[in-house]
């Protein structure tokens, strides 16, 4: 691999022990992927901010890194509480306490402590064709896919060693070659709301784990569609990029001509949905939409479906959303409709990465096919896996029938 | 003496008897992060302690958490000595580098077992068995 005299000095120690490391980290990986230089990056975004996903050994590696600051705008996941309302959640106060202590280790690096899983909604989108070593594994897909940004599914520790030195290897999603097309998938089904585009990244994942495909017949694609599709089709397989005809920055010099077919049906999706559900009926404890975090359209439709309604005094009905998407929010009248109807929004954190198993709930309703991933083992609940409008329904009634 | 080439991924020498797994290593799942203690019902280390040793094993698997938990055990004075890979994969070479722990791959044979006094010198690309 290829260095410059500036890097090769760094690796000797000459800047510290933690850039030395941290640069070790990224031509490691280099060396793994048979990379022939290492290429700056223009942001990074960070995953192991949990104090549940870290450890207490992930913390005593982010301390360890401080007084090195990052070198490029930096920001992390969703932490496992909201920073502010914690104790109202419900969160036990010795999990609070050793989360705040991660958020301060982050902080003293001089990251930018926005705790979201989607920093593209809230002033940190990357351009296209932009190199950038981001970690949560749903704004990878998106930002590869809907802005055609470059980034390969970094580690939390290899997203950290990127902030330390500004730098990745060049290989894999950075390089064009490896960004076109592998396989064409025709889709069929009818997609009506956001959770049937959550199915949809769901049986794309699962079918074709290391593909990049070609989506033909997916219509009204915006911002909310492509960040439900991006989440499940990056939990359900390795997706890390996708192209929708018609609609994402780099399908048409990626056209799917020649490729194996494969095709998404009325029965897929449904399939989903009952495959995702280990439940069928009964009461619910927790209604969690914000996965990925919502942004102002949706919080704003959940305020219109809530009006002069109560949600059910056995339910919470819980958003999860980022900070600067809230205070807009708050701002337009959104989250006090929300909370008038008993409903409430929180910030910084979300349903999987909470220690939700800690906290007295064992049901709960969602409308990504993520988190239904994901909740089962990461929270030890049971779950059903419905569209918003059903999700919101179960928060009024308090069970599923 | 056998003297094995192979490819450096994390640097420093260390030796130490061999311990050698034909299966998968997860460090998040196979290995207990308190006691380093194989744990995985049906591994072929099954019961086997990793400290101490030059760990070989052809391939890891699982959560990026894995890096985490190597970084643990070292901290604990419970981290193998050195490892040997056939293939190395991100998520231990991450740890093994944030550890200190020298790491290789690809070694022209793959032809290893334990109980053997072994040297991995990686800044040398190079282990040697005797």
């Amino acid at each position: 691999m290829y260095l410059t005299n500036e890097q090769e000095a760094i690796l000797r120690g000459e800047e510290g022990w933690a850039r030395k490391k941290c640069l070790e980290i990224i031509v490691g990986l280099g060396e793994i992927y048979g990379a022939d230089r290492l290429i700056p990056v223009a942001s990074t975004q960070i995953s192991g901010v949990s104090y549940k996903t870290l450890g207490e050994y992930g913390l005593q590696w982010v301390e360890s890194l401080s007084p090195s600051r990052v070198a490029v705008p930096s920001t992390l996941n969703p932490a496992g509480m909201d920073l502010s309302l914690w104790s109202e959640m419900g969160v036990p106060e010795e999990f609070a306490y050793k989360q705040m202590r991660v958020i301060r280790a982050y902080e003293k690096l001089g990251i930018i402590t926005l705790c979201s899983c989607t920093p593209y909604l809230a002033g940190m989108a990357p351009r296209f064709g932009e190199h950038v070593a981001w970690a949560e594994s749903s704004a990878v897909c998106f930002v590869n896919s809907y802005l055609g940004a470059r980034t390969n599914r970094e580690g939390g520790p290899s997203a950290l060693a990127s902030a330390i030195t500004g730098l990745t290897a060049y290989y894999g999603l950075h390089l064009e070659e490896n960004r076109k097309s592998t396989v064409e998938v025709e889709v069929s089904a009818s997609l009506v709301g956001l959770s049937d585009y959550s199915a949809l990244g769901y049986c794309l994942g699962k079918m074709l784990p290391q593909d990049i495909p070609y989506l033909k017949g997916v219509s009204n694609f915006g911002v909310e569609e492509a960040k439900a599709l991006s989440a499940s089709a990056a939990a359900s397989g390795n997706m890390a990029l996708y192209h929708v005809e018609g609609v994402t920055p780099e399908a048409e010099k990626s056209n799917s001509y020649g490729l194996e077919r494969h095709r998404v049906d009325d029965k897929d999706l449904k399939g989903a949905y009952e495959e995702l559900s280990t439940l069928r009926s009964g009461r619910i404890d927790l209604v969690a939409l914000g996965c990925p975090h919502t942004s102002l359209t949706e919080l704003r439709a959940a305020a219109a479906l809530l009006k002069g309604r109560k949600v059910s005094p056995t339910t919470k009905l819980w958003f999860f959303t980022s900070l600067p998407v809230k205070v807009l929010a708050e701002r337009l009248g959104v989250v006090r409709e929300i909370e008038g109807a008993g409903g409430k929004v929180y910030t910084d954190c979300c349903m999987i990465v909470a220690p939700l198993e800690r906290m007295g709930f064992s049901s709960m309703a969602v409308n990504s096919a993520k988190a239904a991933v994901y909740a089962p083992t990461a929270s030890k609940v049971d779950v059903v896996f419905t569209t918003f409008e059903k999700c919101i329904t179960i928060a009024l009634e308090g069970r599923l029938t | 003496m056998r003297v094995i080439k192979c490819r450096k991924i994390s640097s420093g020498r260390a030796e130490g008897l061999s311990l050698f797994s034909p299966a998968p290593i997860s460090f998040f799942g196979t290995i207990d992060p308190e006691t380093s203690v194989v744990i995985e019902k049906n591994h072929p280390l099954y019961g086997e302690k990793i400290a101490g040793k030059i760990l070989i094993y052809p391939t890891g698997r699982g959560s990026t958490v894995g890096s985490y938990v190597l970084y643990g055990l070292s901290r604990r004075g419970l981290a193998p000595e050195a490892i040997i890979m056939r293939d190395a994969e991100p998520i231990v070479a991450v740890g093994a580098i944030m550890s200190d722990i020298p790491l290789v791959d690809k070694p022209e044979s793959f032809d290893f077992r334990s109980g053997l006094h072994t040297v991995v010198d990686a800044d040398r690309r190079e282990i040697i068995l005797t």
